[in-house]
């Protein structure tokens, strides 16, 4: 049997909606991975560093300010100087249709829009943690 | 009744279970109708104007900003045109969070979810032609509202205004924004101080202005039923009145200028109860715990209307019915003031069409329905009366326990508060998933949809930097030994634990920025560090 699979949680930016992202890291938990959240107003090069020294395999952006695209460009920047650019990626939050296309362009690998099950979440990190 | 006869338990969120049918007896047992009283009179379980909505029906103010001062004008403009009564004004989050348009961490975010504002000529813009006499601003604004404030009273007094008449209202409850929200700047001790601060110098200098909106609001969002959000709510409300009170100011100069924010999703007759409780629970604890005199700090005066956790991004029109339900909520609550969610506010920043939709609800409840005829028309029903009272003793018992566990200040601070109402939101998320909690079109009657296509508003990266090339043509023309001895006076204040208020009005005459204010009081108050627990 694997380790459990490690996830970090992020919020970058400025925006303060939490509840989303608290409540996707307690259903991640109750299916078995260990999870690690950051917390508020976290530069994308903060995300970054913890993705690494964490040791996480996954890396959930959550957004609901309007701000990913900047924010996850920055993102994929600094993922890339931290050596973190084949985490598996995801990002949730209010992402309109139109920029969905933008964010995978850029690394993104599965975006979860408000209002999405959790267990759409958990099913995909495992399917593509575990394949 | 026996268990046969009553079939399945109801129960509602908050706890109260709900009996299929109520009668004179439920009310006796649940402690009778002494306590109702008369609209306008103590303790104000019927509203806190003896003719409500018979001599002034609700103040409309839909929430509203974004991008320059010069665009959010126009909205304002556009939104008064067709009828709005006051003005609720939303800030982008740089200015939110105290930071200037050209920080690095505002990259990105300006003008984006409300209106920049880096100094005082923004503010100087949003209002131009505004008769601020005439038209009630409340500005949606808490870790940064000392210089916002300050920016909005300087702006009042250049026009001429005298602060001593002047209305309006901020929010200004930081210690909701540690719970839900998250715009804190400065550490719980000090955030709490600044709220102090700008308490005294309105019941000082600006009697007539409200300088705090304590919001249940933002905490019910984040996950708390609607017992534990009035609860929090009072027990916030409270902490502001014992800081204040330390300063040794008189509770009537300053307990009036305190209202209220709460959220209106969920069981209709839940949300009913707790406004009625709630407003006689405030009545009692002001009156019985505080000693207050004048009826006006006995009075929740309050907002609402919003109630973003009840609509759904799914079969979005589907929002436009909710908003008007929740219009309904509110009036039958006895709200002096009401801004309803837009429809399309799940994705975006309201369209004109939007928002003149949410205005046109209201419009339509107070003219055509007839909503307005009488005060607190609910009143005086045994269910109703008797959900009020359990409600009542709900709420009393969850601020025992609070204030029992050392009280909400110390509550927040160890992030106590904010791992309940996130253990209750995925609770709920779990009910939801399971169809316990019924939500039309995510849980039940669910179509097969492309997703709706909702117009967008659209951010252009370039009303950034228009509002960074303003920024620095603003700081041109500054008179440098002016800014420099204001700031000054300003950290000498924050250190020596004088009032801030008065110099930082100086500061942003002499045009200082929300970050050149933040700055200094972030040198001297420190920096909050977010306890992370989820």
């Amino acid at each position: 049997m694997r380790a459990p699979i490690r996830v970090l949680i992020a919020k970058p930016g400025l925006d303060g909606h939490d509840v989303g992202a608290k409540v996707v890291c307690r259903a991640l938990m109750e299916a078995g991975m260990e999870v690690v959240y950051t917390g508020l107003r976290q530069s994308p090069a903060s995300i970054a560093r913890a993705a690494r020294d964490e040791g996480v395999e996954v890396l959930g952006l959550s957004i609901l300010s309007g701000a990913h695209l900047p924010l996850c460009r920055r993102t994929a920047e600094e993922l890339a100087r931290a050596g973190g650019a084949d985490l598996l990626w995801i990002v949730g939050g209010v992402i309109p249709p139109g920029d969905r296309e933008a964010l995978r362009a850029l690394g993104v690998d599965a975006i979860f829009p408000t209002g999405s099950p959790l267990e759409a979440i958990t099913e995909f990190i495992r399917a593509r943690v575990e394949a | 009744m026996s268990t046969a006869k009553r079939g399945v338990p109801l129960v509602w969120e908050s706890g109260l279970e709900i009996e299929p049918v109520y009668t004179p007896e439920h009310v006796a047992a649940s402690g009778g109708l002494d306590a109702v009283g008369a609209p306008g009179e103590f303790p104000f379980t019927r509203g806190i104007h003896p003719l409500m909505y018979r001599r002034r029906p609700w103040t409309m103010r839909q929430y509203s900003g974004f991008g320059t001062a010069a665009e959010t004008r126009e909205r304002f403009a556009y939104l008064i045109g067709h009828g709005q009564t006051g003005l609720n004004v939303a800030f982008d989050l740089p200015t939110q969070c105290g930071l200037d348009s050209d920080d690095p961490l505002a990259d990105g975010e300006v003008g984006r979810v409300g209106m920049a504002v880096d100094t005082l000529a923004d503010v100087e813009e949003a209002f131009e032609g505004i008769d601020l006499n005439e038209i009630s601003v409340s500005l949606t604004i808490n870790g940064a509202a000392l210089p916002i404030m300050a920016m909005y009273f300087a702006m009042a007094r250049k026009r001429g205004y005298d602060l001593a008449r002047l209305r309006g209202t901020a929010q200004n409850d930081i210690l909701k924004e540690f719970i839900g929200r998250g715009t804190w700047i400065y550490p719980v001790e000090p955030s709490l101080r600044l709220v102090g601060d700008t308490i005294e110098f309105c019941a000082r200098h600006a009697p007539r202005y409200s300088p705090v909106s304590v919001c249940g609001y933002h905490i019910r969002e984040s996950g708390a039923t609607p017992a534990q959000e009035m609860a929090y709510g009072l027990a916030i409300a409270r902490a502001y009145l014992d800081h204040v009170l330390e300063r040794g100011l008189d509770l009537d100069a300053f307990a009036g200028g305190l209202s209220f924010n709460f959220d209106i999703h969920g069981n209709l007759w839940e949300q009913v109860a707790k406004f009625r409780a709630g407003r006689r629970l405030w009545a009692r604890i002001l009156r019985e715990e505080y000693g207050a005199r004048d009826p006006r700090s006995m009075q929740m005066r309050m907002i609402a209307g919003g109630g973003g956790g009840g609509l759904t991004v799914q079969q979005p029109e589907n929002n436009i019915v909710r908003g008007a339900y929740f219009a309904l909520v509110s009036a039958l609550s006895g709200t002096q003031t009401m801004a309803l969610c837009s429809f399309d506010e799940a994705y975006t920043i309201p369209s004109e069409h939007a928002a003149r939709l949410s205005l046109r609800t209201m419009q339509i409840l107070m003219h055509e329905t007839g909503l307005c005829d009488t005060v607190d028309p609910l009143g005086g029903s045994w269910f109703v009366e008797t959900t009020t009272n359990v409600m009542e003793a709900k709420i009393a018992a969850l601020l025992e326990d609070l204030r029992a566990q050392g009280g909400i200040v110390r509550a927040v601070s160890e992030g106590r508060v904010q791992a309940e109402v996130s253990r209750q939101a995925y609770a709920r998320e779990r009910r939801i998933a399971a169809g316990e909690l019924k939500k039309v079109g995510v849980n039940c009657f669910v179509e097969q949809e492309e997703e709706r296509a909702v117009e967008l508003h659209p951010y252009r990266e370039e009303q950034g930097r228009r509002q960074v090339e303003r920024l620095e043509r603003v700081r041109a023309r500054r008179d440098g030994a002016a800014l420099r001895a204001a700031l000054e006076a300003l950290r000498a204040a924050a250190a020596g634990g004088a009032n801030v208020m008065p110099a930082a009005l100086d500061a942003v005459e002499a045009y200082a920025t929300v970050g050149d204010v933040c700055g200094v009081l972030k040198d001297v108050l420190g920096t909050y560090r977010e306890p992370v627990r989820f």
